[in-house]
């Protein structure tokens, strides 16, 4: 059975996107036939961030309306084997996300992919209720400074009382942290919140951190999911992240200040 | 189980709430109101055609007459409206009101009437008061959160107890007709008996709220407050509102 994740986080810029892109790509990695669905109808990126916006033909809501097939809509990422991406649509807004029309497209995709990824879109309003509503899990993105930890603990508290789950009560939603933009120089000189900080605040497991790293913009701009640069801070870091969530033993990294040696202090980086 | 109502009933009756037009009345002159009511209506005719309208005879001057009911009804009904009857009369109003034909209806509670209130000092700590009413409660339905309370939810326990085991977030409120005690620590508002339970109290391990209550008294607490992040209990002391530190005296062998 398909499992539904939505990356999800009330607040807008923390790294929804960036975080779906990845834990998208790293899961299709292993082998795990794996879709990303965006969420953000009339704000569409997330084909940007996965390299794929010269290939969108018919979108998410052609889907639910009825005038494209699933299969016409789902783009196969030229990459990673198991990888399909849904897009939003540019051109219409959230009111189209009609709710029994998101559950059939969910079920469809049900039956053929082992993990279904919804990137939600900012703020609380329908899509965000939408891309919420059917998960299994979700990764609650945040970064460390307290506007961003409010947010998302409105978020958790929407999925514990609004999602499918919760109105149907079964077993809650499953909840993880992805702490991103993590500086650990800033939280040294208080600037930033600590990863503790955030963790006593919103109270779930972590999943990963995720370093504030000039390889996710540059990896943005050039329309490759982080993960596949695996020699950067940030790649490594969300392959770690996608370990830990199938359930691997990885001790959290870039969480300290990197000790500079000597010729690193000489050259700079 | 057995009922007494049966389907062969060719009527019911039941209790039922309205809201209904109160027409206040500054004085008795019949050709005055006349003259007002038909400046009224010309604004909006149409507007009280079928329309049921209580008299109320709060305002008029001690001295005055009552109106003539009777007359006064028919003018209402000739501007579309339909008395149905009358209240705050005195004894005599009340049993003209009846000869008329119109119901009696009850007296609104003694803080909505304006000739009490205009002969009350307002008291100077009335912005501090949130509205609620007099009666205490009996506690008896307690609830148990056993989550944290995250921020934008609201829990409410009505005519009980409430005990929080995980935090209060900063944005959230916590609400009880009786106490609070919260055994995380306490970031949002906590609002202990809401309905007028003076003896209610709050209770919590770390008191970083951005507000507490006890039977609407309130307090914000700010940063660098004495009482921050400290284990304290806030109840009413007369009007105050105390913060106190819970300090276990009994407990010999324990240092804190």
């Amino acid at each position: 059975m398909a499992k539904i994740i939505v990356v999800t986080s009330g607040k807008g810029g923390v790294g929804k996107t960036t975080t779906s892109a990845s834990f998208a790509t790293g899961l299709a990695l292993r082998g795990f036939k794996t879709v990303v669905i965006d969420f953000d109808v009339g704000l569409r990126n997330l084909d940007l961030i996965m390299g794929c916006e010269r290939r969108v033909v018919y979108d998410f809501v052609n889907v639910i309306n009825g005038e494209a097939a699933l299969n016409q809509a789902l783009i196969k990422d030229k990459r990673v084997e198991t990888l399909y991406v849904l897009p939003a649509s540019q051109t219409r807004d959230k009111d189209a996300l009609e709710q029994s029309g998101v559950e059939r497209v969910l079920d469809e995709l049900r039956q053929s992919f082992d993990y279904i990824i919804c990137d939600s879109p900012a703020g609380i309003e329908r899509g965000a209720m939408m891309a919420m509503y059917f998960a299994d899990e979700a990764l609650v993105t945040t970064n460390p400074e307290v506007s961003s930890v409010r947010d998302s603990d409105r978020i958790l508290g929407i999925l514990a009382s609004k999602s499918r789950r919760a109105v149907q009560a079964e077993e809650p939603v499953k909840e993880h942290l992805v702490l991103t933009r993590y500086a650990p120089e800033r939280v040294e000189r208080g600037d930033m919140l600590s990863v503790d900080d955030v963790m006593e605040i919103l109270a779930i497991p972590l999943l990963g951190v995720i370093p504030e790293s000039s390889a996710v913009l540059q990896s943005s701009n050039s329309g490759v999911p982080v993960i596949l640069e695996e020699t950067t801070d940030a790649g490594s870091a969300y392959a770690d992240l996608v370990a830990r969530f199938l359930g691997e033993e990885r001790p959290h990294r870039f969480l300290t200040t990197e000790k500079k040696g000597f010729f690193k202090r000489l050259f700079g980086n | 189980m057995t009922s007494d109502r049966t389907l062969e009933a060719p009527f019911e009756l039941k209790g039922s709430l309205f809201t209904l037009t109160v027409l206040r009345l500054h004085e008795s002159d019949l050709a005055a109101i006349g003259a007002a009511l038909d400046a009224k209506v010309a604004q909006a005719p149409g507007l009280f055609v079928h329309h049921p309208v209580v008299i109320d005879l709060d305002d008029l001057p001690v001295a005055a007459p009552p109106p003539d009911f009777a007359q006064l009804a028919a003018m209402l009904r000739q501007h579309g409206m339909v008395p149905v009857g009358v209240r705050h009369g005195s004894e005599a109003a009340s049993s003209a009101a009846v000869a008329a034909g119109l119901a009696l209806l009850p007296e609104s509670r003694p803080a909505m009437r304006r000739s009490d209130v205009r002969d009350e000092e307002s008291g100077v700590a009335a912005a501090e008061v949130l509205p609620a009413t007099v009666q205490p409660t009996a506690v008896a339905h307690n609830r148990i959160i056993a989550t944290q309370v995250r921020s934008g939810q609201q829990i409410y326990a009505a005519d009980g107890d409430l005990t929080v085991l995980g935090a209060v977030s900063a944005g959230a409120e916590v609400l009880a007709d009786g106490s609070i005690h919260v055994y995380g620590s306490l970031k949002g508002k906590a609002l202990a008996g809401v309905k007028g339970n003076t003896a209610a109290r709050i209770f919590c391990h770390g008191l970083e709220a951005e507000l507490v209550s006890v039977a609407g008294r309130y307090r914000t607490i700010e940063k660098g407050d004495s009482e921050w992040e400290q284990a304290v209990q806030i109840y009413l002391a007369g009007e105050n509102l105390i913060i106190e530190p819970l300090v276990l005296e009994t407990s010999g062998h324990r240092k804190l």
